[in-house]
């Protein structure tokens, strides 16, 4: 018992949506007031972001948190670093919480980079003495030694995260929570970051990570927990909470083909719906895996609700690495067309040549909309396997994974002009 | 150490011990504050001098000797420039704490510090200017032959009061803020009428004596009385006004900073 540093208890948190949108105006109170003076005030629309969580972590362990957008994840450790309060329930914390929740936060611009060291150490709890004792090696693990009496509006983004993330690195706590702050800086930068919470993990620091970068959860973290709409919906191994976070969708892609018509995990006001997608080669074979380099068609079958034809149909498909960040969008708008007049049941052909992704699995979001109206929205429609296809005619593949993408080009030598 | 996070919380005294205990922090705010304040304007530290002394002038012009305000039997611009001294500290500090929370909403949202920091910092961070500009009083002063007057230091605690008046009502004013996003524009508004009811441009002698305990109603009113007869001399401490004022400061403050902390839990949410 003594080695649980957080226990969280039956939390819950309940968020007020605005009864329009946006704030309240006082004006607006002040006029109900008069209106109907003993009426309770509007009843307003409520989510509730948490639902009667628990689960406890031990001293020293890397405890990884998924779960799609809108799951409840942020709000987990907005509470767990006392930004908000919960609704109900309880958390017992053992230890220092330090979190990172977006790096660079309280950063002014006016102010040097060695003002922001001291201002955003402070703001994360630091001591100025602490701050000064860590100050080289914070600039050292940023690279800016120069750069330190230059107001960091002169800075580029790059430089900007780097020493935000530096100082947070820098953070000593018990207790560190991390959100999505992988997601920032180049891949070199990114790796050194992993490095650094690795270290701070081996050190017997508790470390709470939120991310969608697969690959970083399952090589970072120890255990994970998944989190579906607001509650925990899976506690244990890293894989088996991947597996079940990557669920459904994961398993059907591998056969080629999804079922999408049966897929229940999809919003929009359906008025047209998509009812299957798979992709074929140039000559319009069916294909399960994409080389890099083909021309590849993604086709996507759609059939209307009322079973009347259908207006105004627009296509919009989001492709993403697996770990999640989005790598192109393409549609009907990009590609400069509006179909006024579909069938009402149909297919939408994307015709892409020479694909420029290397080999990966990646996700594809499918988003339909009639009439201007969001009819289907369908996030990891399915996921897309590229295999190598020799990109480049030259036989060589790209090095590197941490690069995205592959291009068209050449390489030629000149003399002087 | 141990934390625990539950819906409900009393107020408690380990919670001023953990304001104490961020205290480094606010006064980085602070500095933030000034620094952001004297880089970002070419005048820097000229300019909180230059709004004061203005407005004396123009004042002074027109009220003085156009209007023919009294002014307590000493010169009208010294007279006027005793007045506007507190009273251009109080005005920009209550409207900087009045939109301190909105201003550091991304603070707010990210990091957990104890909230009233943030509207003390932006009250706390007009003192500099206070300073700046108070050394133009010492000139009109020595320029006008006002001898000094015994009663001087009272000008600290006096400052002191005027700390906790812009801070009480900096409380009410930013957290009113957060929740009603329309309250910002009713600021301006606001402090223009408090500055008309206060005895900044006429004294307080103006208003019949038994009438005085209802202008100290305005805590401000009997501070600027109180600081005028402290720096100028002339006039005897009217310590019934002063008393007055002074406990509407404290009932303000302390009813402000009990409507601040009971919004502050919903403040990073709304915000
Ligand atoms: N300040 C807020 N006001 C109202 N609703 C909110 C607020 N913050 C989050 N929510 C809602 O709470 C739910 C959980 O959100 P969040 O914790 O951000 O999820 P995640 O981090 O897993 O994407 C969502 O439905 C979101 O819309």
């Amino acid at each position: 018992m003594s080695d649980t540093i957080i226990k969280v208890d039956g939390l819950s948190k309940k968020y007020r949506l605005g009864a329009t949108h946006g704030y309240k105006t006082f004006r607006e109170s002040l006029v109900n007031a008069v209106k109907a003076p003993f009426s309770k005030s509007r009843e307003r629309e409520e989510v509730w972001a948490l639902k009667d969580v628990s689960f406890e972590v031990k001293r020293g362990e890397v405890l990884g948190i998924i779960g799609r957008n809108g799951a409840g994840k942020s709000t987990l450790l907005k509470i767990l670093s006392r930004i908000t309060e919960p609704t109900s329930g309880r958390v017992e914390l053992r230890g220092r919480v330090g979190s990172l929740l977006e790096v660079g936060t309280g950063f002014h611009p006016e102010l040097t980079g060695k003002e922001n060291v001291y201002l955003y150490g402070t703001i994360l709890g630091m001591r100025s003495s602490e701050i000064s004792r860590k100050y080289d090696e914070i600039v050292a693990f940023a690279e800016l030694e120069r750069f330190m009496e230059t107001p960091v509006k002169r800075y580029s983004s790059g430089m900007y995260m780097r020493l935000a993330f530096s100082v947070a690195a820098h953070l000593e706590p018990e207790i560190l929570l991390v959100d999505e702050v992988l997601a920032v800086g180049d891949a070199i930068f990114q790796r050194k970051c992993i490095k650094k919470m690795q270290e701070a993990a081996s050190c017997g620091r508790t470390i709470l990570f939120v991310s969608h970068n697969i690959p970083a959860i399952t090589s970072f973290c120890g255990r994970a927990i998944l989190f579906e709409g607001g509650s925990v919906s899976y506690a244990g191994g890293v894989e088996e909470a991947v597996d079940k976070y990557l669920g459904a969708a994961n398993a059907a892609a591998d056969r080629g083909r999804i079922g999408l018509k049966e897929r229940q995990d999809r919003s929009g006001s359906g008025a047209v719906r998509l009812t299957d997608f798979y992709m074929l080669d140039g000559a319009g074979n069916r294909i399960g895996e994409i080389r890099s380099g083909s021309t590849v068609q993604l086709a996507f079958e759609y059939g209307s609700a009322d079973g009347r034809p259908a207006r105004n149909v627009e296509l919009q498909i989001v492709v993403s690495r697996y770990s999640g960040d989005r790598v192109f969008q393409f549609g009907t708008r990009f590609a400069g067309r509006s179909f006024a007049e579909a069938p009402a049941r149909g297919r939408i052909v994307c015709r892409l040549k020479r694909f420029p992704l290397p080999p990966e699995r990646y996700r594809l979001d499918a988003y339909l909309v009639s009439e201007a109206v969001p009819a289907d929205y369908l996030q990891n429609a399915a996921f897309i396997d590229v295999v190598d296809g020799d990109f480049y005619g030259s036989g060589y593949q790209v090095f590197e994974k941490e690069t995205p993408f592959l291009v068209d080009g050449d390489v030629s030598l000149e003399g002087a002009p | 150490m141990r934390i625990v996070i539950t819906s409900k919380h009393k107020f408690t005294l380990s919670e001023l011990a953990s304001l104490w205990h961020y205290r480094e922090l606010g006064s980085f705010l602070v500095k933030r504050d000034i620094k952001v304040r004297y880089k970002q304007t070419a005048l820097g530290g000229l300019w909180a001098i230059i709004q004061p002394f203005f407005t004396m002038v123009v004042f002074s012009l027109f009220f003085g000797k156009m209007a023919k305000v009294p002014s307590d039997g000493v010169p009208y611009p010294v007279f006027v420039y005793a007045g506007l001294l507190p009273w251009t500290y109080f005005s920009g500090a209550l409207t900087a704490a009045s939109e301190s929370m909105v201003g550091n909403a991304n603070l707010i949202t990210k990091v957990y510090f104890p909230r009233a920091i943030v509207p003390a910092a932006a009250v706390l961070s007009g003192l500099l200017d206070f300073l700046v500009a108070s050394t133009v009083l010492a000139g009109m002063m020595l320029y006008f032959h006002i001898g000094l007057n015994p009663l001087l230091p009272l000008v600290i605690p006096l400052t002191g009061l005027t700390v906790l008046c812009a801070a009480g009502a900096g409380f009410w004013l930013s957290a009113l803020n957060v929740e009603y996003r329309d309250i910002r524009y009713t600021i301006p508004f606001v402090i223009q009428l408090w500055l008309f009811s206060s005895p900044v441009i006429y004294p307080s002698s103006i208003v019949p004596a038994r009438y005085q305990w209802a202008l100290a109603l305005n805590p401000m009113a009997g501070v600027l009385k109180a600081f005028r007869a402290a720096v100028l001399g002339g006039q005897a401490l009217d310590w019934r006004a002063l008393g007055i004022s002074s406990g509407v400061i404290l009932l303000l403050f302390v009813s402000g900073f009990l409507y601040f902390r009971r919004m502050e839990r919903t403040f990073a949410d709304v915000i």
